[in-house]
């Protein structure tokens, strides 16, 4: 039994645990989108959530690092897979968790959404996992509160915990992100992922290439499009119309999710026209790099923007993501709550990370119990 | 009423071509004297120093809300007029999206009613377009124009269906009144909340195409052409627009248009940042219909001004209360409170050279005035001039004197401005109306 097991990001390097090692990079109490994210606090996310995975992994009932934190997930739209995810995110580190839905907006209920939140915090909320069907939300919330607002999906905005769990993903599984081409096809214009996965992605050094239908392609996405003092105000990517000519060499190609509304709202001749024109088809998917990993972001139509055999199929990571997910939500809830030791625990998840810190050890079950500070 | 004499001031008349050091003698409540020395020739007046100042003719606002009646917690005639002194205006045109709207008589005279009683300024109330500004009927035009309406506009809501319009537009012709139209086709804009652009793409945000204006500005030039009316073009905003209201000057088409302080001024940007691309916010104070747009925009929409193929700087005065704009962004009430901040905004251009100060004065005075006829209604003789015998509304400017936008200390109920904290460069130090001082700051020196 090791006593206060440090899991605190700063002891990746081999052979350092015991020294005063520099301080993780992380300077966020809210976690509202990547776009203010720097090249550092990423890696310490992914790195935090590498031991993360692996307390996951070994199946202890609790890692108590957050008892008497409070988690309150605030949803005005509807989600299963995220807000189970931060459910389970916050019971396993042992954080109160408490699941607020609500189908109707807060103005609907006659009470707006600054008053909710600051209600939240006076019953003592430490983190608010916030999802809403309008872009800009969780900002308007963070500036009113100090709790942590955890942005779970803001209209078409950002999905950041999303991007975080597809960065994690691509790294564990393709050893780094730099250079790697990454290509997202579908619903590029409503879609908070491609939105959040741009900024991380890019800023972790792949190339991105987005793919769809012109009436699905935001504007102003090329720099051309932009003046020039705002070349830096979206990520530099590239847009394709052709799905052959943007799968072409990928290390990942992502499915968006296509809803069924884009139809109705004239952006789309018919789902049929669209799944012939860009649904991830093993055909397709034969242009990939050998070696490419097949996302999804869920939930899948399956027939529509994904085939259903490669959506199961060898290269598919879907539900690979979906247990990243966990474990990304869990290293941010914990980063947020400012704790550093994990008391109590028979062996603790800390251990070397990811591959691009540049350890060799990788992660073995149970190295982390020689780390202590 | 008293004589007031302002002495030394560098007066700055565009309807006369004036510009030069000069006492102004209001006399009665009207202008009664312009000239160098000429205030010494008073005796037992009202001595207002304006050595240093610019003496202007008082501004005239053609896009105001006052929101009364109806919406009282937004804004009341008595504070948008004492914010209307404070901006230097004397005269503002008050828009029918009230309460009920002003698509009657009974309406329409409230206002007027209201107005007198507790008004600070000159209000000239715009009827409604259509009934209720619901699109489907159209008001009684003559009765409104006989009840007082200087114009005719259901603001916000667009005409949508292009034969009413024409029928609108047509059946104006015989009371020589302008039909004021916000020009954005709501098929296009649909829920956008914002210039459809790399910003919108940025915050996530619908947008709102400039097309979706510019379809609406060609559609009704081409009404107006075809019936022969008066069509006034409300805020415009974009580089389109502009060309298309060039091009139907050009034809000989009686097209006016307005521009407001903010979209001569401030881009979409002013939405997401505020001094680097990085961190965002979502500013509903800049949330505004139509939107804020783009660098070219802006420079077209200057040299318009500039030129005169846009007669008026019209503010679109439009308060809320914080419970409209403190909330999610979809949800916010669009539009920003102006009437305060509009000359110190303007000023930017003039600051910048890209307007004489003199232009800049006309687009505020008499070129609104002469868009909509105004001086040739009764009673109204001489607005936007300090010609002798005009009435005495005269504003008293410092084009150089900067100043830190305090919204809580604004006479608007609307405190909903994106320009709180920031500095301007151009002060209204005094406001007269009817030879009356409606507005003093601590500026003004008494003799």
């Amino acid at each position: 039994m090791t006593a206060a097991a440090s899991i605190s990001p700063h002891n990746t390097q081999d052979g350092q645990h015991g020294e005063a090692t520099r301080q993780p990079a992380w300077d966020h109490q809210h976690v509202l989108d990547l776009d203010d994210f720097t090249v550092d606090e990423i890696q310490t996310v992914l790195t935090t959530a590498e031991r993360m995975r692996e307390a996951l992994d070994r199946r202890i009932a609790r890692v108590p690092a957050l008892r008497g934190y409070t988690v309150v997930n605030l949803f005005y739209e509807p989600s299963t897979r995220t807000r189970v995810s931060f459910e389970l995110a916050g019971k396993v580190l042992g954080a109160d968790v408490i699941s607020v839905a609500s189908s109707t907006s807060s103005v609907v209920k006659g009470e707006s959404l600054i008053d909710t939140v600051r209600t939240l915090r006076a019953m003592r909320a430490d983190a608010i996992v916030m999802r809403h069907s309008i872009a800009g939300s969780p900002y308007l919330a963070a500036a009113h509160t100090d709790a942590s607002i955890i942005n779970a999906g803001d209209g078409a905005h950002a999905h950041p915990t999303q991007a975080l769990l597809d960065l994690y993903t691509i790294q564990s599984r393709l050893g780094s992100i730099e250079g790697k081409r990454v290509v997202m096809i579908g619903d590029i214009a409503h879609s908070r992922v491609a939105r959040s996965d741009m900024w991380g992605l890019t800023a972790m050094g792949a190339e991105v290439v987005l793919c769809g239908p012109p009436t699905l392609m935001p504007r102003g996405l090329k720099t051309s499009d932009r003046p020039a003092h705002a070349e830096a105000a979206l990520p530099r990517v590239t847009v394709e119309t052709d799905i052959d000519r943007a799968i072409e060499g990928a290390d990942v190609v992502m499915a968006l999710r296509l809803q069924s509304e884009r139809q109705e709202g004239g952006l789309l001749p018919s789902l049929h026209e669209y799944a012939q024109m860009y649904q991830v088809t093993a055909a397709r998917l034969a242009r990939a790099k050998p070696g490419h990993v097949l996302m999804h972001p869920g939930p899948k139509n399956e027939g529509i923007e994904i085939a259903g055999s490669v959506a199961v199929g060898q290269s598919s990571i879907i539900e690979e993501q979906v247990t990243n997910g966990v474990a990304i939500r869990m290293a941010l809830l914990y980063l947020l709550s400012g704790r550093t030791e994990l008391p109590g625990q028979d062996s603790s998840p800390a251990s070397s990370a990811g591959s691009s810190t540049g350890s060799s050890t990788g992660s073995v079950p149970g190295a982390g119990s020689e780390a202590r500070s | 009423m008293t004589t007031i004499a302002i002495h030394n001031g560098r007066v700055i008349d565009p309807a006369l071509g004036q510009d030069g050091i000069a006492d102004v003698v209001i006399v009665g409540g009207r202008i009664a004297r312009v000239g160098p020395g000429e205030g010494d020739a008073v005796i037992d007046a009202e001595r207002i120093d304006a050595t240093g100042l610019v003496v202007a003719p008082g501004f005239v606002d053609l896009h105001t809300h006052l929101r009364e009646p109806g919406q009282e917690h937004k804004e009341t005639i008595a504070t948008g007029t004492a914010a209307a002194a404070r901006g230097g205006y004397t005269t503002v045109c008050a828009m029918p999206n009230t309460t009920p709207a002003l698509d009657s008589r009974p309406a329409v005279e409230s206002v007027l009613r209201e107005a007198d009683a507790t008004g600070r300024v000159r209000v000239l109330p715009i009827g409604a377009i259509t009934m209720g500004r619901q699109g489907k009927e159209l008001t009684p035009q003559g009765e409104l124009r006989n009840a007082g309406v200087v114009a005719l506009s259901d603001d916000g809501d667009a005409v949508a269906d292009a034969s009413l319009m024409r029928h609108a537009l047509e059946y104006s012709t015989q009371f020589a009144m302008p039909v004021a139209q916000h020009c954005e086709d709501p098929s296009l804009v649909r829920d956008g909340q914002m210039h459809e652009g790399w910003v919108a793409t940025r915050l996530g945000l619908r947008g709102r195409p400039a097309s979706a204006e510019e379809t609406m500005v060609a559609r009704d030039i081409a009404l107006a052409e075809l019936v022969g009316a008066h069509l006034h073009i409300c805020h415009v905003s974009t580089a389109g627009s502009v060309a298309l209201i060039a091009a139907a000057r050009e034809r000989g088409a009686h097209i006016t248009a307005e521009v407001t302080p903010h979209h001569l001024t401030l881009t979409h940007e002013e939405v997401a940042f505020d001094g680097d691309y990085v961190h965002l916010r979502y500013d509903t104070n800049a949330k505004v219909n139509p939107p804020l747009r783009e660098e070219a925009d802006l420079e077209a929409l200057t040299a318009a001004l500039r030129d005169g193929v846009i007669d008026a700087i019209a503010t679109d005065h439009a308060p809320h209360a914080s419970t409209d704009k403190d909330i999610e962004f979809d949800l916010a009430s669009p539009g920003l409170t102006m009437l305060e901040t509009a000359f110190g905004l303007s000023m930017r251009l003039v600051h910048q050279g890209r307007l004489t100060l003199p232009t800049l004065i006309e687009r505020m005075s008499i070129g609104p005035v002469r868009a909509w006829g105004l001086d040739a209604l009764e009673g109204l003789q001489g607005l936007g001039t300090l010609a002798p015998g005009a009435l005495g509304d005269v504003t008293l400017l410092d084009p150089d004197a900067e100043w830190t936008v305090d919204p809580a200390a604004f006479a608007s109920k609307g405190k909903n401005t994106p320009l709180g904290g920031r500095t301007l460069k151009g002060m209204v130090v005094a406001t007269i109306y009817g030879g009356a001082l409606v507005h003093e700051t601590e500026r003004i020196v008494a003799l």
